[in-house]
């Protein structure tokens, strides 16, 4: 049974407390955050332009198509020291159309939407779809989606980031870093990004869905310098996610209070312990493990990427091919579950309906530790009709189509893929308090993973040697090899539900051109036996 | 001039419309001083996997972007929406946030006119590759491929650019330029063989698709039946591309500033930098050339400051760092921004020759997810992908499985043992055009894999 949410904070702040770290956002907002639902369909001239689009598109050729309209804005703000580096303000307003003609994907976006322009892009979209079947083998088919005829979705945001005022938050990032300074930084950087994305689908199959998307995030990265010039090292502040959320979410990273451990963390590494190398175990903070779960987890369970089809960049997978793999294959113990979803409140790929007018569903990648089924769009999900009629469910996508603007066309996106807490109620230091000889990792650093997603390595912020149950020390320079199935086999405790909260990242990349998705991933604290860990120094 | 086919996207700004467009909305500038970049054009691009290409996509786009600046306060403004109102509004926009931002003590005053030469980087035959032409392209990969009864995936982009600078102060900057990049990785039906060919050019006519697909194709056949070797030092014979995916971090860890300050591995123990220091072996040089026909890039920077060629390495010695206006001013030389150029010379040994000089080694046809590990000596951790082999008395004897590494491209340049003669690669990690690099390949020692991969 889920806590309360006043036992949630109170073990929240308690966890946050006894290690220096910044109170994770996400859990102690995320009961008040949802989304808001109209049948606003908004601006009407672009209904009319959309329209226009498909049947333009349809009338060369089409056999369905759909059209994207979005104005994103952004702001950036960068600050190192006491001095502002850059405020960028941007505003960027076009559409895309895509085309499915005989079989055959087309494309074509601009910036100008006017009538002659749409018209122009419609016809270049079906054009080229007619190009692209020269080497056409087998035909594209699409799952079916139930219409919608005017839908409108708002995501959660308490304070517009566009409404505050840009001294205030120019103030808050230099305070910030006065904080930093006076508690022994010798260099100091933040900064601020904000998303509005106002976006508008309209598709040959009668849905039309206006959208509106936020997300922000406040970053900092302190360094330490040596006396003489011989050492350096760094603090970044990644236990603050970026979140789908409004400015409270900057308000209340509370970055002016965080800064000097961040400080005090890094002028300690400078005097850290080297890393011995050898097998620990490993007792992963949530700030830490959303990274390995989105590289080792997340990405692999891409359809597109078990079927090949990104095989030249972001590469296969071994979870393939599903026919060997769904309902048999074993990630890690009976305990562990993989949720994707697009609803978690406050999460980076929550969305009301995915850029193909698919209301996404919530689905169990990994179901007691075993492979259960994959990230999908509507042309990838009837590649898995077999396995969903063998278990009784309908053939639908999950909703995970998405497209980082109007000029990129839509693809294969992973939503938010989360570790579902355990049965048992575990904290952090509870499952330190369990650990005889470890080490336990803390916020995000170095990553690198391979092409079918077997062998990765993975740094952190800080590192606490663990003996006896108890943090005695920072170390420095570790980095954890792992391959991916004997890993998560080796996860033997996980935390409960209090210490389940949300990290992510706005920059995912996958695709060619490569996009940028947003995404975050739930999880709670676990240990893993007996992980190599080699150590990362040497001297130039 | 034949008419405008309906489905061509608009033509690329010329410098008098960029022009143009820059003085119209400079008109509504009531700042101090005002700058507007221009960055105008289309990427046409098409996809290929499984034998057949998957998706397409052709876009065009014009972002304008106003740095308003009130003594030391600036701040900037971007729209690609390209009417008065809107240019009245990002002007504004900029001006606002000026105003409301604190002092910049390190802001540099906006530069009077400069003169640039032209990028030697714009190629008709790029501009000119249509969604028809590409399609044509990829078929001359995928076709041999299924041929082979083997599986062709990839990815061809073209794009084409025009980029402005003007100023308050009468600074007016343009260059156009095009880029295209193919690259393919052929895999075995059954996964157990994969491999890997790419190109990178201004001019689309200097990347031949069929002689990729070959190279993928061949690569893919010789990489089956993988065997295990133990992670450990290795002498390395490193073609082009996984040459230039490591000499890239190089680059990117230029920065004099970053050196002066103590935060980087060109800093000098006890303080200052290493300028002069002799950091790899002497047959090593790197330099960046935006003239480079085989190189290029573009000839100003975003400020508008002309860009010259700029030895970073000479015979194994720092010759310099990258340096902004402002660092640069107040270190008392001159500025030396870090472009989207590199050429490292080579030598005259071929990978015939290199591959029968060695008892046992790998060969390493490219690396792949390579990330920071530690700065302070530039140390990275990657794979191996598509293509590692093993050699053995001079020869290569057969696949292996591919490994992790965590080097620096400083030890790897100090453990060198040869240079062949250099190409144009295409060492991004996204197959998008990246950086122009032109690397030889080398022949390195004691290249340090610290893990196995079952990843084919």
């Amino acid at each position: 049974m889920a806590p309360t949410r006043r036992e949630f904070l109170k073990h929240t702040a308690a966890t946050a407390a006894a290690l220096g770290l910044a109170a994770s956002p996400a859990s102690t907002q995320l009961a008040a955050l949802q989304p808001t639902r109209s049948n606003d369909s908004g601006d009407p001239s672009i209904k009319e332009l959309t329209q226009r689009a498909l049947d333009v598109a349809k009338s060369a050729g089409a056999d369905y198509a759909d059209v994207r309209v979005s104005r994103n804005r952004s702001q950036t703000l960068l600050t190192r020291e006491h001095r502002v580096q850059n405020v960028v303000d941007s505003e960027t307003y076009g559409f895309g159309v895509r085309v499915l003609a005989g079989g055959a994907w087309g494309f074509a976006a601009s910036r100008d939407l006017t009538k002659a322009e749409v018209e122009r892009v419609a016809k270049q979209a079906a054009a080229q779809a007619k190009a692209n079947r020269s080497v056409l083998i087998r035909p594209v088919a699409l799952a079916p989606t139930p219409a919608v005829r005017d839908g409108s979705w708002k995501g959660p945001a308490e304070i517009d980031p566009f409404d505050v005022a840009i001294e205030d938050k120019v103030g808050l990032l230099l305070e910030a870093n006065d904080a930093a300074l006076k508690a022994g930084a010798k260099f100091v950087t933040s900064a601020m990004f904000f998303l509005r994305e106002e976006k508008t689908l309209a598709t040959s199959d009668g849905t039309y869905v206006v959208q509106t998307i936020y997300r922000s995030q406040p970053t900092m990265n302190v360094t330490a310098v040596s006396p003489k010039f011989t050492d350096f090292q760094t603090r970044q502040s990644n236990d603050i996610a970026p979140m789908g959320m409004g400015y409270e979410h900057v308000r209340d990273a509370k970055l002016v209070e965080n800064a000097p451990k961040w400080a005090q963390q890094a002028v300690e590494k400078l005097s850290a312990k080297p890393v011995d190398v050898g097998r620990y175990d490993l007792v992963l903070h949530p700030s830490h493990l959303w990274l390995t779960i989105h590289e080792s987890i997340a990405h692999p369970t891409e359809l597109d990427r078990a079927m090949g089809y990104e095989a030249n960049y972001a590469g296969t997978s071994f979870v393939s091919p599903p026919e060997k793999m769904l309902g048999t294959f074993r990630y890690g113990p009976d305990f562990m579950n993989i949720q994707g979803d697009r609803s978690q409140p406050g999460s980076l790929s929550a969305c009301g309906w995915d850029d193909e007018g698919v209301e996404p569903d919530t689905f169990l990648i990994i179901k007691n530790g075993i492979v259960n089924d994959y990230q999908t769009t509507r042309e990838q999900a009837p590649w898995l009709s077999w396995w969903y009629s063998k278990q009784g469910r309908e053939t639908r996508s999950h909703g995970c189509s998405y497209a980082q603007s109007w000029a990129d066309v839509q693809f294969q996106r992973m939503p938010n893929v989360s570790l579902l807490p355990g049965d048992t109620e575990r904290s952090f230091e509870e499952i330190i308090a369990a650990t005889d000889k470890g080490i336990a990792i803390i916020g995000d650093g170095s990553f690198s993973i391979d092409q079918q997603r077997y062998n990765a390595q993975f740094g952190g912020q800080l590192f606490y040697e663990i003996k006896g149950g108890k943090m005695v020390g920072m170390l420095k320079d570790v980095a954890y090899q792992m391959r991916t199935p004997d890993f998560w086999n080796a996860m033997d405790m996980i935390g409960g539900h209090a210490s389940y909260q949300l990290g992510g990242a706005f920059n995912d990349g996958k695709g060619q051109p490569s996009q940028a998705n947003a995404v975050s991933h739930g999880c709670v604290p676990a240990r893993f036996r007996q992980i190599n860990v080699i150590n990362t120094g040497r001297q130039a | 001039m034949s008419p405008r086919s309906l489905y061509d996207p608009p033509a690329l700004l010329s410098s008098d419309d960029a022009q143009a467009l820059a003085k119209r909305a400079l008109s509504h500038s009531t700042a101090d001083a005002a700058r507007v970049t221009i960055v105008n054009g289309s990427r046409g691009n098409t996809r290929f996997a499984v034998n057949q290409i998957s998706t397409a996509g052709d876009n065009t786009d014009t972002v304008l972007t106003v740095r308003s600046e009130y003594g030391k306060r600036a701040a900037s403004a971007s729209t690609n929406a390209l009417d008065d109102d809107s240019l009245k509004r990002v002007v504004e926009t900029s001006e606002r946030l000026a105003k409301l931002a604190p002092e910049d003590p390190e802001a540099m005053p906006e530069l009077g006119p400069q003169a640039v030469s032209a990028s030697p980087g714009y190629s008709a035959s790029t501009a000119a590759l249509d969604p028809a032409g590409r399609a044509a392209a990829v078929s001359r990969v995928t076709e041999p491929a299924r041929a082979a009864k083997l599986v062709a995936t990839g990815y061809l982009e073209t794009d084409v650019g025009s980029f402005a600078v003007a100023n308050s102060k009468g600074l007016f900057d343009y260059s156009r330029q095009t880029s295209a990049a193919m690259t393919t990785t052929v895999r075995t039906p059954d996964a157990s063989g994969s491999g890997w060919a790419g190109a990178a050019h201004s001019d689309w006519r200097r990347i031949d698709p069929s002689e990729l697909g070959e190279h993928a194709i061949e690569k893919a056949r010789r990489s089956v039946n993988a065997v295990a070797v133990e992670p450990g030092r290795y002498t390395v014979i490193l073609e082009p591309t996984a040459v230039g995916n490591l000499i890239q971090l190089l680059a990117f860890a230029l920065n004099a500033r970053n050196a002066d300050e103590g935060r980087s591995f060109f800093t000098k123990p006890g303080g200052g930098n290493k300028i002069g220091q002799k950091v790899v072996d002497e047959r090593v040089s790197l330099w960046s050339d935006p003239m480079d026909p085989d190189a290029s890039a573009n000839t100003f920077t975003a400020e508008g400051l002309p860009v010259h060629k700029t030895v970073w390495i000479e015979e194994g010695v720092v010759r310099n760092l990258a340096y902004d206006r402002f660092w640069a001013e107040k270190q008392n030389t001159a500025p030396s921004p870090l472009i989207g150029s590199l050429r490292m010379p080579g030598g005259t040994t071929t990978q015939e020759e290199m591959v029968a000089s060695v008892s046992r080694g790998i060969l390493v046809t490219r690396f792949w997810y390579i990330r920071p590990v530690d700065p302070r000596t530039i140390l990275y951790t990657g794979l191996t992908r598509d293509g590692t082999f093993l050699i053995e008395d001079g020869k290569i004897t057969r696949a292996v499985k591919n490994l992790r590494f965590n080097e620096s491209p400083i030890f790897m340049l100090n453990n060198l043992e040869g240079l062949g003669p250099p190409v144009r690669v295409s060492a991004s990690e996204d197959g998008g055009p990246g950086f122009a690099i032109v690397v030889p390949p080398v022949m390195a020692r004691d290249f340090t894999f610290t893990s196995l991969s079952d990843a084919v």
